[in-house]
């Protein structure tokens, strides 16, 4: 007992020696080091042994915080044949390659780890981890080992695979990131060819060289620019079309006709012989914007903005057959199925409850997680997390007709987001679309009525083939894709361009406050009372362990688990309390009228646990959420621009005490369920509010999908976030104020720049009515006008981005320590 | 004059086996993980026995 109070007194120093996590009062010293729990230790123990040691020199603490519950998981299903089947990419018997999802990865040490899982099992052949996508690929002989064992061997290590029922339907996304490779080589080798075979026409050589030579080359620019005609710049065409179709003129649309009409006019200038025609033009204008739709496109790849709720399902369920249990898919789940859901284990479709002591926790489903009891003939819905024994169900509807997914799919069309706000790349090119066919109509006219034909049809094709409205598709690409880039140096991981856009518009802000505000499964406790020996603070803490109340998750976690002391005649009595003999001690812990002496402490909003032992009353625990900090800077600088408002699916016990940051009481709102959340952002966008909701759980998913603007807060952006549009690393939520800043400037820069395209616009109009465009002016001013304006956005992007920024530890700063943690 | 032909048929033949070379590189999946061979490499293949605290 000495040993555990003298390391009590150093608990402010210890780390665990795997994790990194401060170890609770008691740790655990074992090999000379300290580790958090037993799952830490034995992670230890087993890479010891296969002298897998260096995991720990390459980064000091690599394991992952997150992973606490190792045993949880089950694999049983992977011996399943069709779930095999379904999930690895080959197989011929023998070998057999598979990719997991593994969110834990984070460092250099789970790289050379999970690189040498063969030394850890004979079986696995060979295994590649691909850092930004968490994915490992692993190949194996299935004669050795299997599938189970290489997913039990990662749980085992604290790399769980994410397997989910996702995984089963769609098996892989279609490679469109390899089509847009292909295209931008495709372009850049004709564009440079061609150019290459225009410079006798730069020069003015043309008249010099023999005229076969003129011929030739002018044929081969025409052979070279079929590829990127007919393949590189398709996109374009198919994007025009397709607004067309919906009665929208899109960027796309002046870019095929400009880009059309040149061509159209290169190909018969070249095959009359009557001038050179602008191939050079239209494949370097072509190369230089599939450049920026890929700028563009580069998003997160190891983060997924799109999960619903097939993400969290399970793949398979243990299935009880004629007395014996099976392990099934759950998408082959059938009416009348007897399925077994073990503790912690999610149900996967609404049943029917028949054996067993069912808690079930709907935190999933409606943000309460404290767990209801069910009695054996009662109706449990899919979604609810089994907190107890294992239990018994008979399976009443299929997995696709549950009452959870069909809430889902209420509010699942994401067709109204997409429309809701026109972009401002959409309203400029309509206008501008019109303007320019009216004046290229008009310069036509001009020349008609003066009754020179041939130079009206000049004129006419110079202004469309002129003003292809490329500089002006660049800089929304380049700003906003720069922009993203800027942001998330700052930790905070937008879905979209367009986003940034939303971002700029918003007036409102909803902040979702557990998880959101305050620290998720972070909470502060004081003891209020006469002192307690260690004795007594395990024995009340492993009582607390004994039941699934928030509450006493937070006291039970004052004690590792493998110090706690067995609990005997453990009884809990919903809404008042708990109570139990720990060694000896008769316990009784919960409100002051199941526990406490009867007295209020004369705030009855404030989550207390009292505790009496041996029917002495000892005084109480105080817990309270724990504020992020900053957060007072954060809504004092919101609240001079925006609207500020709270929901929270607790009571209003912490009304106090938030009030100091939302000094408005009318807009803190309690006891708002998921789907009040979504009907509150409905109101207010009804009201005309562009809305930005910050939250955490899914129980925020659905007012995270209707607000304008979904911001999900995350301690750990490797874990799953629901559906949303930008995913905040909760350690730059004092940033926040700045983001929304910054997305403003971006916009700015937005406008400027198309300005900017406008007045070469205008330039290049003025020489196009006359019909004085030459090749050589066109193949000078539009890779000018182009490449001036990718400078521009990102130079100015890049300044605001250190102006807005400066005070936070650079992104030098932040580059240094992540290459850092690499190192 | 004529060997102009000739030369710039060769230089289309090497820009063509660039573009084919590429593709390829495309196709082997070279541009899908730009990071991780960057780390691989500065891990050690020798394994310390014990790592310094």
């Amino acid at each position: 007992m000495s040993g555990i109070c003298s390391s009590l007194e150093t608990t402010e120093k210890l780390l665990c020696y795997h994790c990194g996590d401060p170890c609770r009062d008691i740790p655990i010293h074992v090999y000379d080091k300290d580790f958090c729990c037993e799952g830490c230790k034995l992670v230890y123990e087993i890479l010891k042994e296969n002298n897998l040691s260096n995991y720990y020199s390459l980064n000091a603490n690599p394991g992952d915080k997150s992973i606490k519950t190792r045993n949880a998981a089950r694999y049983e299903f992977l011996d399943d044949e069709q779930v095999l089947q379904k999930l690895v990419s080959f197989t011929d018997g023998t070998e057999t390659h598979i990719t997991f999802l593994i969110p834990q990865i984070h460092c250099s040490s789970c790289i050379w780890l999970l690189e040498h899982l063969y030394k850890l099992d004979m079986g696995v052949k060979r295994s590649t981890v691909n850092f930004l996508k968490r994915e490992a690929s692993i190949v194996f002989n299935e004669k050795e080992t299997s599938l189970r064992k290489v997913a039990e061997l990662l749980n085992r290590i604290g790399y769980p695979p994410h397997i989910s029922l996702s995984n089963l339907e769609k098996k892989k996304a279609p490679a469109t990131n390899m089509q847009t490779y292909y295209k931008l080589g495709v372009a850049f080798f004709c564009f440079g060819n061609i150019m290459l075979l225009s410079f006798p026409e730069y020069f003015g050589l043309s008249s010099v060289f023999e005229g076969r030579f003129v011929k030739t080359f002018g044929y081969l620019n025409i052979l070279l620019s079929l590829p990127v005609l007919l393949y590189a710049d398709i996109d374009f065409f198919r994007s025009a079309w397709n607004g067309l179709k919906q009665g929208r003129l899109n960027m796309d649309f002046p870019i095929s006709l400009g880009i059309t009409v040149m061509y159209s006019r290169s190909l018969y200038e070249i095959l009359s012989g009557t001038g050179a025609g602008y191939m050079d033009t239209f494949a370097g204008l072509i190369f230089f914007m599939l450049t920026g739709r890929m700028f563009q496109n580069k998003t997160y790849e190891r983060l997924s903005f799109e999960r619903d709720y097939k993400s969290y399902f399970p793949v398979a369920v243990s299935v009880l057959k004629n007395g014996k249990e099976e392990s099934k898919a759950v998408s082959d789940l059938h009416h009348g199925d007897r399925i077994l859901v073990r503790n912690g284990e999610l149900i996967p479709a609404d049943c029917i409850l028949l054996k067993g002591d069912a808690a079930i926790d709907y935190s999933f489903v409606t943000g309460e997680n404290i767990p209801v009891p069910k009695q054996s003939g009662d109706r449990i819905y899919a979604g609810g997390r089994q907190a107890g024994s294992a239990i018994e169900l008979e399976v009443v509807s299929e997995v696709s007709q549950s009452r959870l997914t069909q809430l889902w799919n209420e509010h699942g069309d994401s067709e109204h987001k997409e429309n809701e706000l026109t972009s401002i790349v959409d309203k400029v090119s309509y206008v501008f679309t019109l303007v320019v066919i009216a004046i290229a109509a008009a310069a036509g006219g001009w020349w008609i009525w003066k009754g020179e034909v041939h130079t009206a049809l000049n004129a006419f094709t110079a202004v469309l083939i002129i003003t292809c409205p490329c500089a002006l598709a660049l800089s929304y690409p380049f700003t906003l894709g720069n922009s993203i880039r800027i942001l998330g140096n700052q930790n905070i991981y937008l879905k979209n361009t367009r986003v940034i856009e939303k971002m700029a518009s918003i007036d409102t802000i909803v902040f979702d406050k557990t998880g959101t505000l305050t620290k998720a499964g972070d909470a502060e406790y004081t003891w209020h009372g006469s002192p307690l020996n260690t004795t007594e603070i395990l024995a009340v803490a492993s009582l607390a362990s004994s039941s699934q109340h928030p509450l006493s998750r937070v006291i039970a976690g004052i004690a590792e688990e493998s110090t706690r002391p067995e609990v005997s005649n453990f009884e809990e009595i919903p809404g008042k309390g708990m109570s139990g003999i720990v060694i000896g001690m008769m316990i009784k812990a919960g409100s002051t009228t199941f526990a406490g002496n009867g007295n209020s402490t004369g705030n009855s909003r404030r989550s207390e646990v009292h505790v009496t032992i041996n029917s002495t009353y000892k005084g109480f625990y105080e817990i309270r959420g724990v504020y992020r900090e900053g957060l007072k800077t954060v809504t004092n600088a919101l609240s001079e621009n925006y609207n500020l408002h709270l929901l929270s699916g607790d009571n209003d016990a912490e009304k106090e005490s938030l009030a100091e940051f939302f000094p408005d009481s009318d807009k803190l709102h309690f006891g708002q369920s998921p789907a009040n959340k979504l009907q509150f952002i409905k109101n207010l966008q009804h009201q005309g509010n562009h809305v930005l909701m910050a939250g955490d759980g899914l129980n925020d998913a659905g007012a995270l999908f209707q607000s304008n603007v979904g911001l999900a807060v995350s301690d750990d952006t490797n874990n799953f976030s629901p559906a949303c549009d930008a995913i905040l690393d909760a350690k730059s939520f004092h940033l926040l104020p700045m983001f929304l800043k910054f997305s403003k400037y971006s916009m700015n820069i937005i406008y400027v720049s198309y300005l900017i395209s406008l007045l070469y616009n205008c330039i290049g109009i003025w020489f196009a009515v006359q019909g004085l465009i030459s090749p050589l002016f066109a193949a000078i001013i539009m890779p000018l006008s182009t490449i001036s304006m990718v400078l521009f956005t990102t130079t100015a992007t890049n300044l605001i981005g250190k102006l807005v920024f400066r005070d936070v530890p650079g992104q030098a700063q932040i580059k240094a320590d992540k290459s850092h943690q690499l190192s | 004059m004529s060997v102009l032909f000739l030369l710039i048929g060769i230089s289309l033949l090497v820009a063509t086996g660039f573009l084919i070379a590429f593709i390829w590189s495309v196709k082997k999946g070279q541009y899908e993980d730009d990071y991780t061979p960057s780390v691989r490499i500065l891990i050690d293949d020798t394994t310390p026995e014990e790592p310094k605290p």
